[in-house]
């Protein structure tokens, strides 16, 4: 049953409010609603002076419509008109529709600047208040302009009330933070550090507020209000509960300015005189002891309020990371939050525990509750707080943890919500490229990466698994295995299909030696997938197929055949046809010499930033990804970075690719010109191709022992290729038999578990129909009676 | 803070603090998106979530749904007690509040959520000093209307 309104009633308003409550329909809505508004705009137009009620009324109406979503074009002048009048309650009505519909009609403005500034001068202050509030709700550039200058004076003001201080303090704040150049700094900053000593704390609230804010920007200005809030705080803090009478909330003495002071000391570094650091350390572990003590009452409030001052305490000491110990208790403290019946103390441990991972003293400390992360991974029930287990594993994520994070990530990304798996492919890839100790793992992880969620991983990604294989030549053979096995799958995602192609196009002679994977069956495997692709990924086949005719010349005329089909000469799409076009002709004129010029192998990519770095940063916003990554660094974990390939391989000619790899670096096995070796007749190049005899490149030296490629690619017979071991590689003997051990397959993951389900506490009060809008709110209070308290004072 | 919206569970808009300033059509979006992300919501789901850059706090009250939106660095628990703070005001500003009343005087709930935050900050923790001011101002009414019986049952 609504109660009874206070004060004036407003009968027209209720009324009018209830007729459009009872509208069965849209349509019937807005029939009354313009029919109000003609009725309004009537009276305003009348030649009777509306009186001061009156005007109230329809302006309020007016506000109403408004709020319900409709558009207002007219009642600015009247309400600017209420600011004038001397009856409380209209100028409160004129200033709140002002702070509603904001206007930028500059004789408004002015006419209400003025008004504004009138009551600013009344030396009342019930009116001073208003107006303070609708320049801290407006907050506009010419409100600003108008008003910043004055403001500070008020606030600082030996004769101004307590009430009207707390008001100027957070308008100030507004207006600094719309127009921070037009508060220039001045006397008044040090009088307002002294209110953070006043008696009133609200005041002490309002203007702890504000200096946190104007320290960010100036902290020289500020500097002397360290020493004020520690000693505050402290006192706050030690204080028995009827200490602050009023201002103690569910048995928390001032919650609210306790958190804002420590909110205010994270602006400075550890203070550096001894006394109040002293006094600051006592005063954390004070808030961390009182976690640990049973609590004054069983009401949510009352942990609410003291979680929420321990949350910022322990901020507040990540943020100085100076004290171990006081470290590893916070770090501790999370970790009994960790599971706790409760899930907001569970979300918000997780994400506290985010940042405390980036400090060195409580790395480990962290680290030692990966099992617990990994639990709510698997079985919080709620999104939001497992995506907060992603980011801490993802923290907290070093060399000694990395596969089995990875592991579990991965896990996680089978059943992960659509909107964030981008992000966790991301991070996965992050973690599997810094901290792979073995570049087998890290293709498998991509490779899975593809397999789970291809369609969230971007270019960058599956780019960067490119370059690392090219620039590593210990996994090149492993990874034309592992693709070849994986292209096996009946249906496979079309980001596979690109990094497989690629990587067979470029490798596949390394696995060519095996019955099961001859060039044939790998050509056939690709070409099965071709139709199913899009254009990109069949431009990025074609160059494949060109490839294979340079290393396996055994089925040129079946790879001739197809790219003589209509289908690609004839395509539709300009690059296909183009592509076909041109390799075919290259590969009935061009001798094999220069085909394995053109088509030599990519050299490694030079290092350079990590793009899917940059690509996490720009979706998370800077601050979180670069403080991670930033220590991440300092571990002396190095990445290994290197560009994109992006246009190499697709976008240019093939004659033109010729070039830039006679200024490459020279490739290392497979097909090559034979010009350079010391024996091996063959027909000369000049032949076919005049003027390109100078230009073939001279290869080192270490391929005189290699025969011709004419001979040497049926590879079966000849294990002079897979010997031809690159002067620089590691394992090089893997080369010979990648079939015979027991390929580690794409790893298996475990399903997804169930969920356990941990009840948590119900914040709200269960009522028979909560959608009865007549629904009384159960509203705990402070002072009621707490029949349920537990106090042991 | 950056804003306070009031919704139904029908997603009818009660109430909105902006505290940033923003155009109609982005106020408007805003609101459409976040009060879909929020009803989606299941009951035991915990308080908080991510939206876009922001953090979301928010909490039902009988047939209402108290949303604020704070920054990075703002804390959450403090933030869903500001809220609490807020409701206790209503209740003993109206005597046993519920939807109804915020409906019909809703620039009341303006005033007093005025008292309360300016700016996006708390400014007086006090429940007794809110409700004092504000009572202070219904004094200063020249016309005082007694309660209708035709409001009744509405």
């Amino acid at each position: 049953m609504p109660a009874v309104s206070k004060g004036d009633g407003m009968r027209g308003l209720a009324v009018f409010i209830s007729d459009i409550r009872n509208c069965k329909s849209k349509e019937a809505e807005i029939k009354r609603i313009n029919k109000e508004l003609a009725n309004i705009r009537s009276k305003f137009k009348g030649d009777k002076a509306l009186d001061g009620y009156s005007k109230k009324k329809y302006v309020c109406k007016l506000l109403f419509i408004f709020l319900l979503g409709h558009d207002i074009d007219f009642g600015h002048m009247e309400a600017v008109n209420l600011l004038s009048s001397n009856k409380y309650t209209e100028k409160q009505i004129g200033y709140l529709f002002i702070s509603v519909l904001v206007n930028s009609n500059s004789e408004l403005i002015r006419l209400i600047n003025n008004g504004i500034k009138n009551d600013l001068a009344s030396r009342n202050p019930t009116f001073m208040n208003l107006a303070l509030h609708c320049i801290a709700n407006v907050g506009s550039r010419e409100m600003a302009e108008a008003f910043a200058g004055d403001i500070p004076k008020i606030l600082v003001a030996g004769d101004t009330m307590d009430s009207v201080k707390q008001s100027a303090a957070l308008c100030l704040l507004r207006l600094y933070r719309t127009s921070p150049d037009l508060v220039p700094m001045g006397e008044w900053t040090s009088r307002v550090v002294h209110l953070l000593n006043d008696q009133h704390l609200g005041v002490v609230t309002a203007a702890t507020s504000l200096i946190t804010t104007l320290a960010q920007k100036n902290p020289e200005e500020f500097k002397t209000s360290v020493s004020l809030a520690v000693s505050r705080l402290s006192r706050i803090v030690t204080s028995a509960s009827t200490d602050l009478q009023d201002y103690t909330y569910y048995f928390v003495p001032a919650p609210w300015l306790s958190v804002k002071l420590l909110r205010l000391l994270q602006c400075y570094p550890p203070p550096e005189d001894a006394a109040v650091r002293g006094r600051l350390t006592e005063c954390l572990e004070t808030i961390l002891n009182k976690a640990q003590e049973p609590p004054k009452s069983k009401k949510v409030q009352h942990s609410n309020a003291k979680n929420a001052v321990l949350f910022e305490a322990i901020s507040l000491i990540i943020h100085h990371d100076s004290e171990p110990n006081l470290l590893v208790r916070a770090c501790n403290q999370l970790g009994q939050f960790l599971q706790h019946r409760e899930t907001n103390l569970r979300y918000l441990a997780l994400e506290s525990m985010c940042t405390l991972a980036s400090s060195e003293f409580s790395h480990e400390a962290v680290k030692t509750h990966i099992e617990t992360v990994i639990g709510a991974l698997k079985t919080e029930r709620d999104v939001s707080v497992r995506q907060r287990a992603v980011d801490l594993l993802y923290a907290m994520c070093d060399r000694s943890n990395a596969q089995q994070i990875v592991a579990e990530m991965l896990n996680y990304l089978e059943t992960a919500d659509y909107s964030i798996r981008e992000e966790i492919v991301l991070k996965v890839a992050i973690l599997a490229e810094k901290y792979a100790v073995d570049y087998t793992w890290y293709v498998d992880t991509i490779l899975n990466l593809i397999r789970i969620a291809g369609d969230y991983v971007s270019e960058e990604v599956w780019y960067r698994v490119i370059q690392i294989v090219i620039n590593r030549e210990d996994v090149q053979g492993y990874a034309a295995k592992t693709v070849f096995e994986a292209l096996q799958a009946p249906a496979c995602h079309e980001n596979l299909v690109k990094v497989g192609g690629y990587i067979l196009g470029e490798f596949g002679n390394l696995i060519a030696g095996d019955r099961r994977s001859s060039p044939l069956i790998q050509f056939n495997l690709l070409h099965s997938k071709f139709h199913l692709c899009s254009v990109p990924t069949r431009a990025l086949l074609l160059s494949t197929y060109i490839k294979f005719v340079n290393l396996f010349p055994e089925i040129k005329t079946t790879i001739q055949d197809v790219l003589r089909s209509d289908s690609q000469l004839r395509n539709a799409d300009v690059e296909l046809q183009q592509r076909a076009v041109e390799y075919l002709r290259l590969s009935c004129i061009a001798s094999t010499d220069i085909l394995a010029t053109v088509l030599e192998e990519m050299p490694p990519f030079p290092e350079r930033e990590s793009s899917i770095l940059a690509k996490l940063k720009k979706k998370k916003g800077p601050g979180m990804v670069s403080e991670i990554e930033e220590t991440k660094k300092e571990r002396n974990v190095e990445m290994n970075g290197s560009t994109e390939p992006a246009t190499n391989a697709s976008t240019v000619t093939p004659l033109s690719s010729f070039f830039l790899d006679l200024l490459a670096q020279p490739a290392i096995e497979r097909p090559h010109p034979t010009k350079s070796l010391p024996q091996a007749p063959l027909l000369p190049a000049s032949f076919l191709f005049p003027g390109t005899c100078p230009l073939l490149p001279k290869r080192s030296l270490s391929f005189e022992s290699t025969p011709s490629p004419s001979t040497d690619l049926l590879g079966i017979e000849s294990t002079a290729v897979f010997n031809s071991v690159p002067l620089n590689s590691t394992g090089g003997s893997l080369l010979v038999d990648v079939f015979s051990e027991n390929s580690a397959p794409v790893a298996t993951l475990a399903s997804a578990a169930e969920e356990n389900f941990s009840s948590s506490s119900d914040l709200t009060s269960p009522d028979n129909n909560i959608d009865d809008p007549a629904t009384a709110v159960h509203v705990s209070h402070d002072d009621d009676d707490d029949v349920d308290e537990l106090s042991d004072t | 803070m950056q804003f306070m919206l009031l919704f139904s569970r029908q997603g009818k808009l009660r109430l909105q603090k902006w505290y940033v300033p923003l155009s109609d059509k982005e106020k408007k979006k805003i609101t459409r998106e976040l009060v879909q992300t929020v009803l989606a919501r299941k009951p035991k789901m915990c308080s908080f979530l991510e939206w876009r850059d922001l953090k979301i706090v928010y909490k039902r009250y009988a047939s209402l749904y108290f949303c604020c939106a704070i920054e990075d660095q703002d804390n959450e628990l403090i933030t869903l007690e500001i809220i609490h703070r807020y409701v206790e005001l209503l209740d003993k500003y109206f005597g046993s509040v519920c939807e109804l009343d915020i409906i019909f005087n809703f620039e009341k709930a303006y005033f007093i959520l005025d008292e309360f935050l300016l700016g996006g900050e708390a400014q007086e923790t006090s429940k007794k000093n809110v409700l004092k001011a504000i009572e202070q101002a219904d004094l200063l009414q020249e016309v005082r209307m007694t309660c209708c019986e035709q409001w009744g049952e509405i």
